[in-house]
């Protein structure tokens, strides 16, 4: 890893949640149909998770582009990893996959 | 700013000659498009991997010139 210096931002926001949500808008207001879908897809499985605003801080919106080498928002990652954008969000929620990951990671569910 | 379909299949199978790539225009608005694209090349890589190359092939046109493109990759014909 380079030592840009949002790169070390943006893996302290990913060390520091388990599950995180680069994304256009916030969870409760999302501002781009592809953000809503995976907030929709985190909700339906129930595990809490942190999203991150990236309309908020430009350097964050272009830097996590860089940092994963994927050139949309929104992007998901889960304990560190890079899990990916909507499409493959959305497809993992179709065949069970994502729960499966979510729980092999030890994500946190809400009760 | 907009992408034809007809480009993004030639983008797509200049990188990945054997792709077999449909595309649909999802609005009419040439910005928002679905695509199926299948390849042998994809053999062993992670969903990742196989979106990455697509990406790759388009030159950094998406989230650029190109919003939005639901994609779905796979290696062999579903």
């Amino acid at each position: 890893m380079n030592d840009n210096p949002v790169f070390a931002r943006i893996q302290a926001a990913i060390d520091e949640n388990p599950v995180l949500l680069f994304m256009k808008g916030s969870p409760m207001f999302p501002q781009c149909g592809f953000s809503a879908a995976v907030v929709q897809v985190l909700a339906e499985t129930n595990v809490k998770f942190k999203g991150v605003d990236v309309l908020t801080d430009m350097e964050i919106r272009e830097g996590v582009k860089a940092f994963s080498n994927w050139p949309t928002i929104p992007q998901l990652y889960v304990k560190g990893e890079f899990i990916g954008g909507c499409d493959i969000v959305r497809e993992m929620h179709e065949n069970g996959e994502l729960k499966k990951l979510l729980e092999e990671k030890g994500a946190e569910f809400a009760k | 700013m907009a992408m034809e379909a007809s480009e993004i299949e030639r983008l797509i199978i200049k990188a990945i000659p054997d792709a077999k790539v449909s595309i649909e225009d999802l609005r009419g608005d040439g910005d928002h498009y679905a695509a199926q694209v299948v390849s042998s090349q994809f053999e062993g890589k992670t969903r990742i991997q196989q979106h990455q190359m697509v990406y790759q092939a388009l030159q950094g046109k998406m989230g650029g010139e190109l919003h939005a493109l639901a994609l779905q990759t796979s290696a062999e014909e579903t």
